[in-house]
């Protein structure tokens, strides 16, 4: 085939992949937008394989049918709970197919110049990412310790591993016939993505995953320079730029600054753990005591937090906002841009349950509404409620934008026990003269809940 | 040689803007999907792999090497473009009466 038309076919595809990701702005529109990307993907794909310099096909399909028999089951099966796991799994996925081609690239080639530079990029960030999303991914998933492990002077282990690799990565633009240095940098890439992400909790996930979303973008691009393929160049820096922006919007919900960020500041939220023991006292309430409050209730805020996630509670929290709207109540979703463990995760969990999505609301819109609410319900939220972080400069989160859930008339708060969260902060929120407390497991007090608003309306 | 470089240059810098510009307005509301949408298409990588893969005189190592990526990005690409269909299919303004 014509090699100009191939070229065409990649262009078409380029500026697909762009509105397609345009069209991902509102949900009436975004489907379309998958559409989209589709057939970018399927021009590209077929361009490349009429290309005259492919001559064996055997093994690449070979390789479709395999990808598409783990995709296609990776797709439907897993249940919209795991949706982080399945996203630092791709990204792994991602870079390990950037990092992979590099190689075979550099052993084949022995570029010098500007493409042996591409190819140092790709591959570093390639492999990083690689073992730096696996990580991600056992802790989502909860095969390695969710915990931070830290140990001293992990800065400086990491930075000299850095360092390490990006001088081998010099040497070898500098003197790509070194082949015996490629394996110890690839080695070191490899290492340095297991330690950057060992630090790392499960509150920082939202913005670790934007991030390695972000560099298996740009490993993707480095991929294009290094192949001079600029429909490559552009899809990689859509992605690239795309987990940039997440991550950024991360950040800045979490009060963290970027620099902050990138240079790996993670485990130090965890590590300030500092609540004194305490005389305060909290209310703890039944499931009936809650509904009682609720069926009077005509404003509702819940504000879901990733213990909804665990407790699978999705499908009980539509029971009740069904029930609370049949009596009539104005029930909404408070969503924290850091909630879950990525970004966008609430939204999807309460989508999934058939929620109107036009009944979820950020934080910036909600705020203003709390005062006017008659009932705030925390459902497996924590740190994006505490007043400390408006209030008490001492506290590790000071500054970090929150819901201001205390400011409802009644704040209800399910959680599973008084420990203090993942991040070992007090919460202050907890000892409000009219915070109720339900302890327990999120799905079995939502439960107990719907059912009492049930017999109360029986009753009535 | 300096030249294509300098073109791709131009090519990423631009395509940074578009993309910043572009995923600026995606409601946050789809940040889950846009991330899985995002990643699929940047799983176009195995174009580079197909090349690889199946390019003329390609070495046993080029070929293990890209018959793996091509195996990695299909997954990304199949997956990432199901799964994110699947979680738009889910964001609805009204509920439908019993369907589920």
């Amino acid at each position: 085939m014509n090699e100009q038309i191939v070229q065409f076919a990649y262009i078409i595809a380029a500026g697909l992949f762009v509105m397609s990701l345009k069209w991902m702005r509102s949900p009436e529109t975004a489907r379309r937008g998958v559409v989209a990307g589709e057939i970018g993907m399927l021009l590209a794909v077929v361009g490349t394989l009429l290309g005259r310099d492919i001559v064996s096909y055997q093994s690449i399909f070979i390789a479709f049918f395999i990808g598409s028999a783990v995709g296609v089951p990776l797709a439907y099966l897993m249940p919209m709970t795991a949706v982080p796991q399945r996203t630092a799994l791709s990204h792994a996925f991602g870079a390990l197919a950037a990092a992979l081609v590099g190689t075979a690239e550099y052993y084949r080639e022995l570029p010098h110049g500007p493409v042996m530079v591409a190819l140092v990029f790709e591959t570093l960030l390639g492999f990083l990412t690689f073992t730096g999303s696996l990580m991600a991914f056992g802790k989502l998933q909860e095969i390695l310790p969710a915990r931070p492990i830290t140990y001293r002077n992990q800065n400086a282990v990491n930075f000299a591993l850095f360092g390490a690799a990006a001088i081998l990565g010099i040497v070898l633009i500098v003197n790509p016939e070194q082949t015996w240095i490629f394996p110890i940098f690839a080695a070191l890439a490899l290492v340095f993505g297991v330690l950057l992400i060992i630090p790392i909790g499960g509150a920082d996930m939202p913005t670790v995953i934007a991030l390695l979303n972000s560099y298996a973008g740009l490993s993707a691009a480095a991929m294009g320079f290094a192949l001079g393929n600029r429909m490559l160049i552009i899809a990689g820096s859509l992605d690239g730029s795309s987990g940039l922006i997440l991550a950024i919007i991360m950040c800045k919900a979490m009060n963290r600054s970027f620099t902050n960020l990138l240079f790996g500041a993670f485990g130090q939220l965890q590590k300030k753990a500092g609540h004194q023991e305490d005389q305060r006292t909290v209310r703890s309430a039944s499931p009936e005591e809650a509904a009682s409050i609720l069926d009077a209730a005509r404003s509702v805020i819940i504000v879901p937090g990733y213990g909804l996630a665990v407790a699978q509670a999705q499908h009980k929290i539509r029971e009740l906002y069904d029930v609370l709207t049949r009596h009539g109540a104005d029930v909404r979703f408070a969503i924290h841009p850091v909630a879950g463990r990525m970004p966008g995760h609430m939204n999807v969990l309460l989508a999934e349950a058939d929620i109107p999505y036009e009944r979820l609301v950020e934080m910036d819109e909600i705020n203003g509404e709390f005062p006017q609410a008659d009932v705030a319900l925390v459902i497996g939220a924590n740190d994006v409620t505490n007043p400390a972080a408006r209030s008490d400069q001492s506290s590790p989160i000071y500054g970090m934008p929150i819901l201001d859930v205390d400011k409802a008339r009644t704040v209800m708060v399910v959680k599973r026990s008084m420990s203090p969260g993942f991040a070992g902060i007090d919460n202050p929120l907890y000892y409000l003269d009219k915070t109720l407390m339900l302890f327990g497991d999120a799905k079995v007090v939502v439960t107990a809940i719907v059912r009492e608003l049930a017999e109360v309306a029986k009753a009535a | 040689m300096l030249k294509d470089l300098e073109v791709g240059l131009y090519v990423f810098m631009l395509a940074t803007f578009v993309g910043l510009e572009v995923i600026r307005r995606v409601s946050p509301l789809l940040h889950t999907p846009l991330m899985s949408l995002t990643n699929a298409i940047s799983a176009i990588a195995v174009v580079g792999a197909i090349s690889i893969t199946g390019a003329q005189g390609a070495t046993t190592l080029s070929k293990t090497l890209g018959f793996i990526a091509v195996t990695a990005s299909t997954i990304n690409v199949v997956s990432g473009f199901l799964i994110t269909d699947r979680m738009l299919k889910m964001f609805r303004t009204r509920k439908p009466g019993q369907a589920k």
